[in-house]
């Protein structure tokens, strides 16, 4: 077993855990590079065949090559998608930054789905080593009823022993791939041949490192145009991930706060 | 290149944030982004820039200036990989501790020069060893403050090597630091010129990975999936390695099979190895469900009613001895008694104090009965170490160390019975007739909670589907069956253990039996569970006295009220509200249909498990 195949199990074993003790239950899929490897894990867990529906929080403002993506997937993965409309921008406050606007459609759209589908359990593709805060969350992170996160009191996990349910109404957001790193998605898509959005790949001295919306996200300077030149940058870049991602620079705070109100 | 993961702890305010930061940014970690965003906050508030802040990364804890919770960073040496786990020093958040330091292969304590060895510096020895971590380094840190004293230095030493051989914890190597300076974090330090030994770094990466041992297969079953036509048991692999035409026998029953097919996704076919996650199919349909542990032929696992364990409590409210938790060990639950405490070990004196109960982040030995089998191996096995859940919440874990009372293995289905009652006709055909296994569902609360209604829609849904299923009721048996006993608390838990034996007899011919009473004590529950040879699923069915009352079905609290009836549950007896239910259905909270679906949900995924 290499570093690769215990990150996989792991992940495994977790959306197992997830399906076997919580219903209803959800994934929400960004089209980016995470969450679609974790499609990719669900299906190997489920042994082709993924028993949950998937969501994008869909503000329409995704680039067309992500819609174009998640199109020929949902075909030929058999998926079950049911898009998740968030609600307009005008409906959001309107003092906030821009990235922060975007962000707070999809705290509010992620608050309708989870009502719509009634779901008591969504796993999410969030990782420990984007961003700070997200290096703190649980693999098994309740939310109360509000969406929102008490990270003071958080329950405790050890070995592979999780708390699995929630008083109703509440919810749990599972994190599959909060242990792994973003070079290891890179290696993982490689290793399994698991599809991506082109967006990813540098074109004309840029590309996409983060995926967000099309008005906030900027892509950065790059000749990677392979995965194998991806992942050689990543060994020595130290610019961090989610520099392209305008929402987390608009305070000092600015991430932390939009977690704690129930961003992913 | 593999991840070597390393828990930071130590005493608050012994500088363990700031070493973990120096070590990053010696190790050219700190990305321009990260290090510009914290200059510029300090700034902003006015403060000298403390590398610290960049782990302590809440708010609230830049604020408080402590750390809340356990962190990951990983970092690169020249020659692996690390992910640091930073775990904090308060008291308080031992918890998150335990969290942290579970996934680590080795331990960095920090301990103040000034200060020598803490409260919270012995509780980490004690209980790094307890979450499987068994070697440490220590960094003595702040020598500056002592002005750089070596004598000072080898007693702050030797009283950490101390401690540690108490709790067995590998004392690997000392390091003197500043970690605000960097002295002897990556860099030698020429202020501290007495000492010769290595680096932080160095000393973590003198560390060998130690190679997996070689342990016997053990499959804990995960889960049962169906898929064209075939059951497929999946789990991890928690030791050895199964591969097509294998025996596996499987604990409690030690029922045994053969392995036709190693299933994967995309493919299939390979043996698989220790630490894997597959599945696979058995020549022969034996009733293997969740919590089942697969082994060798050669090398089974424990099956056991009483254990010896070493735990540690995490939950607010103390943990009583007589109480009942759910002890989960690799998959499996079993319902488990806390028969004794055999003393709380003191962090100060490592004595053992006695006690009868345990309070939060209390370390104890006790003695654990099972109401079901446990399936274990002592330590240091992977299947010695297991959680207990207090209702959903993980109240604490702990460590197998010696088995009390092995059980006598049997088959689940009583033999004798099986053929005086249908001879040659085994519970497997009889689930293959069906389509799905015999369990028993147990709705127990108050009366005009809802159990009857709930039982009677159930049963319709899963008759119209096909399903054989039936409901015994409380009142219908309470006239025959039990046409004898009162309603003394002796009465209620003989009425229970007799609708149990009756649910098991229902259950064992394969079908879906629905028990409604309010079988109001814990003790009468418990029978009626032990009395099941096949999955028992307790459902606690949840209202609020005011709101039965207000419902009122059967008008029994109006003559409760009237002191028409005696000792009447809710009014005039005590109901004892399950403990570790496996479903709570609120149906002052969720309506007839919803909590229907919840209790079907719940009853198609334990009974499909086959």
């Amino acid at each position: 077993m290499d570093d690769l195949d215990a990150l996989e199990a792991r992940s495994i074993f977790i959306l197992r855990e997830a399906y076997r003790r919580i219903r209803p239950l959800g994934m929400l899929w960004s089209i980016g590079k995470d969450s679609t490897a974790l499609l990719w894990l669900a299906r190997k867990a489920f042994i082709g065949r993924i028993p949950f529906p998937v969501s994008l929080l869909d503000t329409g403002m995704e680039f067309p090559e992500v819609y174009a993506f998640r199109d020929e997937l949902i075909a030929a993965w058999g998926l079950d998608y049911r898009n998740a409309e968030c609600p307009p921008e005008s409906s959001v406050d309107q003092t906030l930054p821009p990235g922060g606007r975007a962000a707070a459609r999809k705290t509010e759209g992620l608050k309708l789905l989870i009502a719509r589908e009634r779901w008591r359990g969504v796993i999410l593709g969030i990782r420990r080593d984007e961003q700070a805060t997200r290096a703190k969350d649980r693999i098994f992170s309740p939310r109360a009823a509000d969406g929102s996160w008490n990270f003071a009191d958080q329950p405790p996990e050890f070995w592979d022993y999780y708390q699995t349910d929630v008083p109703d109404g509440a919810h749990l957001r599972v994190h599959p791939l909060l242990h792994w790193t973003e070079i290891d998605i890179w290696r993982y898509h490689k290793r399994e041949n698991i599809p991506f959005c082109s967006l990813y790949l540098a074109r004309d001295g840029y590309r996409f490192r983060s995926l967000g919306e099309k008005n906030i996200t900027v892509p950065v300077r790059s000749q990677a145009a392979s995965l194998d030149e991806i992942i050689a940058e990543l060994a020595s870049t130290s610019a961090p991930e989610r520099a392209g991602r305008t929402m987390d620079h608009e305070s000092e705070d600015a991430f932390e706060r939009l977690r704690s109100g129930g961003y992913m | 290149m593999k991840t070597f993961a390393v828990v930071f702890t130590g005493h608050v305010d012994h500088g363990k944030s700031t070493l973990v930061a120096r070590l990053l940014l010696d190790t050219g970690y700190f990305t321009d982004g990260k290090l510009a965003e914290l200059e510029a906050a300090a700034q902003r508030r006015g403060v000298p820039l403390e590398i610290s802040f960049l782990l302590d990364s809440f708010q609230v804890e830049r604020d408080q200036a402590v750390t809340i919770d356990a962190t990951r960073i990983w970092f690169s040496s020249a020659t692996r990989r690390y992910a640091i786990i930073d775990a904090p020093g308060h008291r308080e958040f031992v918890r998150h501790m335990v969290s942290g330091a579970a996934d680590a292969l080795a331990a960095v304590v920090v301990v103040d020069a000034v200060e020598g060895i803490g409260e919270q510096t012995r509780r980490h020895a004690l209980l790094l060893p307890l979450v499987g971590v068994t070697r440490a380094i220590v960094a003595i840190n702040k020598m500056d403050a002592i002005g750089f004293d070596a004598a000072r230095y080898a007693r702050i030493v030797a009283d950490v090597r101390a401690v540690f051989g108490q709790t067995g914890l590998e004392l690997v190597a000392a390091v003197p630091t500043v970690a605000r300076d960097g002295d002897n974090v990556v860099t030698r330090s020429a202020r501290i010129p007495w000492y010769d030994g290595p680096t932080l770094l160095g000393a973590l990466e003198a560390l060998d990975e130690r190679a997996a041992l070689h342990a016997p297969v053990r499959f804990p079953v995960h889960d049962v999936y169906r898929r064209d036509d075939e059951r497929i048991l999946v789990g991890n692999l928690d030791g050895g390695r199964v591969e097509a035409g294998m025996t596996l026998v499987f604990s409690p029953t030690r029922d045994s099979a053969r392995v036709t097919r190693i299933v994967r996704f995309p493919e299939s076919g390979l043996p698989a190895l220790a630490g894997e996650a597959f599945g696979f199919t058995l020549d022969q349909p034996i009733f293997i469900g969740p919590g089942d542990v697969a082994s060798d032929e050669r090398d089974v696992p424990h099956v056991a009613d009483a254990l010896d364990a070493t735990i540690f409590w995490l939950d607010r409210a103390p943990l009583e001895i007589g109480e009942h938790v759910r002890m989960r060990c690799g998959t499996r639950d079993v319902t488990a008694v806390v028969d004794r405490i055999g003393g709380v070990i003191d962090i100060e004196t490592f004595y053992e104090r006695p006690a009868s109960s345990l309070l939060r982040n209390d370390i104890a030995q006790v003695t654990l009965r099972g109401l079901q089998p446990f399936v274990v191996d002592p330590h240091p096995a992977q299947l010695s170490r297991f959680a207990l859940y207090r209702g959903d919440a993980v109240g604490g874990g702990g460590i197998v160390r010696t088995i009390v009372a092995e059980r006598a293995t049997r088959r689940r289905s009583s033999p004798d019975v099986a053929s005086l009652v249908a001879p040659g006709v085994s519970a497997a055909d009889r689930s293959r007739r069906y389509g799905h296994r015999g369990i028993v569902v147990w709705l127990t609360g108050l009366p005009s909670a809802g159990k009857s209604t709930l039982a009677a829609r159930a049963a319709a849904a899963l008759f119209a589907d096909g399903w054989f299923a039936y409901v015994l009721d409380g009142d219908t048996l309470r006239s025959g069956l039990s046409g004898d006993l009162g309603f003394s608390a002796a009465d209620r838990i003989e009425n229970a253990r007799r609708v149990g034996e009756v649910a098991a007899l229902f259950a064992d011919a394969g079908c879906i039996a629905l028990v409604a009473v309010v079988s109001p004590l814990r003790e009468g529950r418990a029978l009626a569970r032990a009395a099941a040879t096949e999955a028992f699923v307790e459902v606690f069915v949840k209202a609020d006295l005011a709101t039965c009352e207000l419902r009122d079905t059967k008008g029994l609290y109006r003559r409760a009220r009237e002191r028409d009836v005696a000792a009447f549950t809710g009014i005039s007896a005590d109901y004892e509200e399950p403990l570790a239910p496996d479903l709570v259905i609120d149906t002052t909270r969720s309506d007839v249909a919803a909590s229907t679906v919840a209790l079907l949900e719940r009853i198609r995924s334990v009974a499909r498990a086959f």
